[in-house]
């Protein structure tokens, strides 16, 4: 090893990035070749831990050590202490080392099973992922029938991560059974909820996983082409799919004869126009379709009549990047994870005022108290924590009495409220929560697709009636009026827009009421 | 009780389905398998059993339970977005919209609780806060959905204010001359951008923006007059409230009641309702129970209805000694005495055969039938002939030479069991709308296509339609494609050879068969002549043949040739060859032009015809009509509309009756028809206005306007439909009383209480109308002949065991080029059609709005055409044949291809007739209107013959005005 290229792992994701990576990386090459020193970067993605970003790797007997968060500044004093050179052990007083990788707690204590390989591997790299267990999925379900694939992903107990939980091997089940000349699978990655970035970060940073996932779904339910709906918001995510889109053709992934088989799949990449509501999977459809993103009505489902009205598979990025590992492992193994209903895991992603923001995934069970304070380490703030919004724009905020609800499919259900996609939003005590209320009225009201009645005006109404109750204009009655317009939105919507956007609304009354201006607590 | 819904009942006009009524979502429809797949549900405590396929919301109102709804209407698929029929389904969590939910075995549904109550109501709310309040002052008011449902659900209160975000005060698009966009009152519910999709098939609406600030937009953001809409009107149809108003509704206000009657414009035949206060016509609303066009409209029907009440209205009888001389108004018995007079002087003059007559095809059945009878048994003589001389006379030898019908094969619902359509010498979209409408949807729904015409038309490629072939071939060459496909077919037998064999006269099929197969008709040898590649001809006849279903659509561009009926006979063999004969998808089907001209020709209307398409040599066929008529019928055929011409030219024909058809614009070679009608005696013009032929008239007599009579019109599928009277005739008599009135003044008594018992007489005289009667026709709506006692309901699918003459017979095809050559000195070919907002010679179009879509005729001709004569965009160009010239307004487009010029004929100063020659058809004389040799130049000034009309016909019109002072 000692006189071999040690490899330097820079992260270029999204995030990193926005965080100065780009520059790092320019300033460590810059260094290499003027230098000649025996380093190879690598551009990996991140690891998730983001307060540390932009966070570099080096390769060393005893695993990856991390240094971070390492400035463009700090490169030049990097590279005069020869860190690479050296054994780990002797490289202690580095002030920006922070030791093995893989044992900074905020990693160490996750369980990453759709994440095992993000920031470990070069997304660019067919080879990597093959030595980080990339298709050995593929591999297992090219040995099986479609039933058997489909059998393997419902026993897995796994459910749509897109937000709506529904069970992943039912909808697939349903497309492999009706017949078809043509089926899809679709992609759902018009991540557009606030506070949620999994799925970015999963397709810059092991692209391949979502492919393997695709193409397993399509041996599953007899599909032939995908598509990954992009939203246009995510440019790189756009260039990395798309180079590894090539590359897995290249390397006979995709196309006619599938990893030496005599089965096809074809995948291209989609860009959204930036709507919000082209996430909602329907919508989604008719803009995939080149219509204008607007609600279909359901039933008919999209896995029986879906992309061109053909029967189609729509998941998540998440849920089909968990196939990989279900089949490689097995899904007994992927079952063993969480509890209840809630089987395996989902990527948490921590954001809004909190000190340690980054992605933990983790199997379902725990408890916000845990993810808030064991890992995220409390407000940036300081402060005390207020509320916390779990599952995007359409999820309840949730004050602290809740924060020992266990994080499963049930026990959010239970209170009205949802786990969505993961997204962890914390505010501290500075927090309006009759703003916050407003604010999902009026994002609502821009976000929706305009087609049913209680979302395209109910919306509106809904930022108008709280302000008036704000301004004491008819306190009482105006709070009923919105009570009524809540309950109009849930039950009259057509899609879930407009029959969630109330739940953030009423948990912001229910356990807010104060902020609403309201001296009585009515 | 069980409640069932039969659908074959549904196709009665006595059955459960109500055409006034709104079902909200359609009927599945029938070539969709689950239609005969029943399902039981328990709606409200009753049970009722329905299609597979049906929404809940239509299976309630079946049961006459009508759930509250705005964005649903039957004549569109569900949408879900007003959540105002939202029902509970015991089993299924929240509730579920009933439009878009389907009936299941078994389904408890309750359309009315108290929380549904309560929801409804509260949505209902949320809409009225975002409308004016302004109902009594509203032009919908009283036929609003909106106000109907907010009473339905009983909102008493908006308790958002109406100070919030709001619509109210969006500008109105008022471009648009019969309906005015009111965005104010939009409730966005999509009906109008769904009708322009799923019925128009047009796409020219949607939403723009999104949430709140979603709105319906035309085009690309435009006003309604500048985008792509063809006003058909389905988008005001489908408006639940005023915002999109019939302009006339605003002016006005609601109509008090309505008479279904039929429209008088194209052979489709549309029902429409016309609304009246009075006998002031307000709107014309197109009938959902009308089976031709199932509740929609174009442009003309929709709208295009003022000319009925147009000041030019002529509504006096007028007569004069020369055309020299001014006219005097007379009363009727003034009028048809001079004529009878005139006319029996003639024929003493110069023999019985010295006069005739020419029917309408815009009349009713019953008007048609009496002027034939007064040729036949007043004139004494057969010298009546009708419009389709110039139009379908090749349709009716071609098909009953081979078939034995002259008429189309089909109904035009028939068209959604099509899997390969073929249109030729065909513009269905401009001239055929409403069922251009229909034929889109099919096509939208994956049937392929095969368009064939020289010009590229609309259906060759317009929004989510492109035909799979487009043969734009040279005019003049149908029967040479026709053959090179035929030739492909039997070259590579993909003959149907069942049904040749069992269905067809061997004899002939197999001297066809040596004479197809001969290389002189492939498609090889055939490129060069037609002008398309060998392999694009073999490929679509492949696809032709291959088709499960194949049916061809065909109009004049088949017909106004001088190989016309050989074409037809092509068409038929083509259609027999591959089996596509004899049931719902397929078949042969001539698009007719004018309302009647189908039943002008069923009324004997030609000189070699007795009604039903007999002829007059027989005695069989002549001997019931003598009886019934107490006359002797002439056993000879007599003169046809060109032969009339020349005799009158000759001076052998002196006197002729010409009711409703303006012959001096819509005949070619203008300047012989011109020459023709001067040598006239005794000319009697029946028309709503003074038109072109009336100018050289003797004895005018005013018409009625559809809206004027009571009748019948028979369409392009042979339906017959009655036309109801609104109004009084202007003019004091209906055309079938101003024939009665001339056929008395001429000695031949005439006795009708109605046109009722006119129809009987003709059920009585004519095998194939054996069964018809008015009261038939108001029991069953309309009926399509043949309707006897073999098919006492009609037959919508002709030849379906055996052809009408036995077996189908294979007429031998040869290409014979026309004499209509290009030449050095006029180098390109004209060829004429229509536009969609005109109709005909433009009398009646003319004289409404629809104007402003077409202000003159142009010609259109191709950039490299134009570029090589100096001719740019807008000029005025020299059109010259070898018998006239005319000057028109040059339109440079790639539409036409190099080499073919096109310009229509719906404005008699253009003179597009001057130019056309007396080459016709050579089985029945139709014009060769579609083939012209011509040069174009850049012109100065307007022709000699345009500068010499608009001096005659300006003394003419003082004539018409002094008869009025």
């Amino acid at each position: 090893m000692s006189s071999s290229v040690t490899r330097l792992f820079i992260p270029r994701d999204t995030t990193a990035c926005s965080l100065g990576s780009e520059l790092v990386a320019v300033k460590f090459h810059q260094a290499i070749e003027k230098e000649n020193l025996p380093l190879k970067i690598v551009r990996n993605g991140s690891r998730g831990l983001y307060w540390l970003e932009p966070m570099i790797e080096l390769e060393t007997e005893q695993g990856r050590v991390a240094y971070g968060p390492v400035r463009p500044g700090d490169v030049d004093e990097f590279i005069a202490s020869r860190c690479w050179e050296s054994n780990f052990n002797k490289q202690v007083h580095h002030p920006l080392l922070l030791g093995l990788t893989e044992k900074i707690p905020f990693l160490e204590k996750q369980q990453r099973l759709s994440f095992a390989r993000v920031g470990v591997v070069d997304p660019g790299s067919v080879k990597d992922y093959r030595q980080w267990d990339g298709f050995t999925g593929l591999e297992k379900a090219l040995e099986m029938t479609a039933q058997e694939v489909v059998t393997c992903v419902t026993q897995s107990g796994l459910r749509g991560r897109g937000g709506a939980g529904f069970p992943t091997g039912i909808k697939w089940q349903t497309v492999l059974d009706i017949p078809a000349t043509q089926k899809y699978i679709v992609c759902n990655a018009d991540e557009g909820d606030s506070g949620t970035y999994s799925d970015r970060m999963l397709m810059e940073s092991d692209p391949f996983c979502l492919i393997e996932g695709m193409i397993i779904a399509g041996l599953g339910v007899g599909a032939t082409t995908g598509y990954i709906y992009l939203r246009e918001e995510y440019p790189l995510a756009h260039e990395i799919l798309n180079r590894a889109i090539e590359l897995a053709y290249e390397t006979g992934y995709l196309g006619n004869a599938i990893a030496g088989s005599d089965r096809c799949f074809d995948l291209e990449v989609r860009l959204g126009a930036g709507a919000y509501i082209c996430g909602e999977e329907t919508s989604l459809l008719e803009s995939l379709e080149g219509k204008r993103g607007e609600v279909r009505p359901k039933p008919p489902l999209p896995a029986i009549k879906g992309l061109f009205g053909q029967p189609t598979v729509i998941n998540n990025v998440i849920s089909l990047a968990s196939i990989p590992v279900i089949l490689a492992r097995g899904a007994e193994y992927y079952e063993s994870y969480g509890e209840g209903r809630s089987r395996g895991t989902l990527p948490f992603q921590l954001s809004g005022n909190i000190k340690y923001s980054g992605l933990v995934e983790l199997a379902f069970g725990s408890t916000l108290n845990t993810l808030l304070n064991d890992f995220g380490g409390g407000t940036r703030t300081g402060e005390p924590m207020r509320a916390v919004q779990v599952g995007g724009p359409l999820g309840a905020y949730l004050p602290q009495t809740q924060w020992d609800t266990p994080l499963t499919y049930e026990a959010f259900s239970d209170i009205d409220a949802m786990l969505g996609h993961g997204g962890i939003v914390a505010f501290d005590k500075s927090v309006n929560m009759s703003e916050q209320a407003r604010f999902s009225m009026e994002f609502c009201s821009i976000e929706s697709c305009g087609k049913c009645t209680p979302c395209r005006i109910g919306a509106v109404r809904g930022v108008e009636v709280i302000d008036k109750i704000c301004s004491g204009d008819n306190r009482e009655s105006n709070t009923n009026l919105l009570e009524e317009l809540c309950a109009t939105m849930i039950d009259g919507s057509l899609c879930a827009m407009g029959g969630m956007t109330p739940f953030p609304v009423k948990s912001a009354l229910l356990h807010f009421a104060e902020d609403f201006g309201s001296s009585s607590g009515s | 009780m069980l409640k069932t819904y039969d659908p074959k009942n549904a196709a009665g006009i006595n059955s459960t389905i109500d055409p006034e009524k709104d079902y909200g979502t359609p009927a599945v429809r029938i070539d969709d398998e689950r239609s005969t797949i029943f399902v039981g549900l328990t709606i409200d405590a009753q049970q009722v059993s329905v299609p597979r396929g049906t929404s809940i919301m239509r299976a309630a109102a079946l049961i006459n339970i009508n759930v509250p709804k705005l964005c649903a209407t039957d004549s569109i698929q569900a949408f879900g977005s007003c959540r105002l029929c939202l029902v509970e389904i015991e089993g299924r969590k929240g509730f579920s919209a009933s439009c878009t939910t389907t009936v299941e075995e078994g389904l408890v549904v309750r359309t009315q609780t108290d929380q549904i109550a309560v929801l409804r109501r509260n949505v209902m709310e949320l809409y009225i806060s975002d409308h004016p309040l302004d109902c009594l002052t509203c032009a919908a008011n009283g036929d609003c959905e909106l106000q109907d449902v907010a009473g339905e659900v009983g909102l008493r209160e908006v308790r958002y204010g109406f100070e919030g975000e709001n619509h109210l005060n969006v500008e109105k698009d008022t471009s648009h001359s019969y309906f005015t966009f009111d965005p104010g009152k939009c409730i966005v519910c999509s009906r109008c951008v769904r009708a322009c999709e799923e019925v128009q098939g047009t796409y020219a609406l949607t939403v723009d923006g999104r949430g709140f600030e979603s709105k319906i937009v035309a085009g690309q953001n435009e006003k309604f007059m500048g985008s792509e809409c063809v006003a058909c009107g389905a988008c005001v149809q489908a408006c639940p409230t005023a915002s999109l108003m019939e302009n006339s509704v605003i002016d006005q206000g609601l109509p008090e009641h309505s008479v279904v009657t039929t429209c008088a414009y194209c052979g489709v035949g549309c029902s429409f309702k016309a609304e009246l206060k009075g006998d002031q016509l307000v709107r014309m609303v197109p009938f959902k129970g009308g089976k031709a066009n199932h509740g929609h409209s174009c442009v003309k029907g929709r709208f295009a209805f003022a000319y009925a009440t147009h000041s030019d209205r002529v509504t006096s009888p007028m007569i004069r000694n020369s055309i020299d001389d001014p006219w005097r108004q007379v009363g009727w018995n003034e009028a048809v005495t001079f004529a009878a007079t005139r006319i029996r002087d003639i024929q003493k003059q110069y023999g019985r055969n010295s006069v005739g007559g020419i029917t309408s095809s815009r009349c009713t059945n019953e008007e048609t039938y009496l002027v034939q009878k007064l040729v036949r048994a007043a004139f004494g003589n057969n010298n009546v002939d009708t419009c389709a001389r110039v139009c379908h006379s090749p349709t009716g030898y071609g098909l009953k030479t081979t078939l034995g019908e002259s008429a189309g094969t089909q109904t035009f619902d028939s068209v959604e069991k099509a899997d390969v359509i073929m249109v030729i010498g065909a513009n269905p979209t401009d001239a055929h709308p409403v069922f251009a409408a229909q034929m889109k949807q099919r096509l939208l729904r994956g049937a392929k296509l095969i368009v064939a015409d020289p010009r590229r038309i609309d259906l060759v490629r317009s929004p989510h339609v492109e035909s799979d072939y487009h043969l734009n071939l040279l005019p003049g060459t149908n029967v040479a494609l026709l053959n090179a496909m035929a030739h492909v077919i039997v070259s590579e037998g993909l003959e149907d050879g069942e049904f040749v064999a069992n269905r067809c006269e061997q004899p002939a099929f197999e001297r066809w068969r040596k004479f197809i197969s001969e290389p002189r008709n492939s498609p090889d040898a055939m490129a060069a002549v037609t002008g398309i590649a060998a392999n694009e001809i073999a490929a679509a006849a492949r696809l032709f043949a291959t088709a499960k279903n194949a049916a061809i659509y065909y109009g004049l561009g088949v017909t106004e040739h001088s190989q016309g009926s050989t074409a037809v006979m092509c068409i038929a063999n083509l259609a027999m060859l591959t089996g596509n004969i004899g049931r719902e998808g397929v078949g042969v089907n001539p698009l007719r032009g004018q309302n009647n001209v189908q039943g002008s020709c069923d009324m004997g209307s030609f000189p070699h015809e007795l009604p039903g398409y007999r002829h007059v040599s027989i005695d069989s066929v002549r001997k019931p009509f003598e009886e019934h008529w107490g006359v002797t019928i002439d056993n000879e055929p007599g003169l046809r509309i060109p032969n009339m011409f020349d005799a009158a030219i000759s001076g052998n024909f002196k006197g002729l009756y010409c009711q409703g058809e303006d012959i001096a614009q819509s005949d070619p070679d203008t300047q012989h028809v011109e020459e023709a009608l001067r040598n006239l005696e005794c000319l009697i013009v029946q028309d709503i206005f003074f038109n072109e032929t009336a100018k050289f008239a003797h004895v005018f007599l005013p018409g009625a306007s559809f809206l004027e009579k009571d009748g019948a019109f028979t369409n392009a599928e042979r339906r017959i439909s009655r036309v109801r009277k609104v109004m009084a005739p202007l003019g004091g008599k209906a055309d079938w009383e101003a024939t009665v009135a001339l056929a008395n003044a001429l000695g031949y008594e005439m006795n009708y209480e109605s046109p009722s018992e006119i129809m009987d007489e003709i059920a009585e005289l004519t095998p194939t109308f054996k069964g018809v009667s008015f009261e038939l026709l108001e029991e069953k709506g309309s009926i399509q002949w043949p309707c006897n006692d073999e098919a006492p309901d009609g037959t919508p699918i002709m030849h379906v065991d055996e052809f009408v003459r036995g077996d189908g017979f294979f007429a031998v095809t040869e290409y014979v080029a026309t004499d209509e050559k290009v030449t050095k000195r006029y180098p390109l070919l004209l060829t004429t059609g229509r536009i969609l907002s005109q109709y005909n010679v433009g009398a009646q179009t003319r004289r409404t709005e629809n104007i402003q879509w077409h202000v003159e005729d142009v010609l259109e001709i191709h950039p490299h055409d134009a570029q090589d004569r100096g001719v740019n965009d807008g000029d005025l160009v020299q059109v010259s044949s070898r018998v006239g010239q005319t000057a028109l307004r040059a339109e440079i487009t790639d539409r036409v291809q190099p080499g073919v010029v096109y310009t229509t004929f719906h404005h008699p100063e253009s003179g597009a007739n001057v130019i056309t020659t007396d080459n016709s058809d050579w089985a029945t004389n139709c014009p060769e209107y579609k083939v012209t040799a011509v040069q174009v130049g850049r012109a100065a000034q307007r022709s000699n013959w345009q500068s010499k009309r608009a001096l005659f016909s300006e003394q003419q019109i003082l004539h018409v005005n002094e008869a009025e002072s």
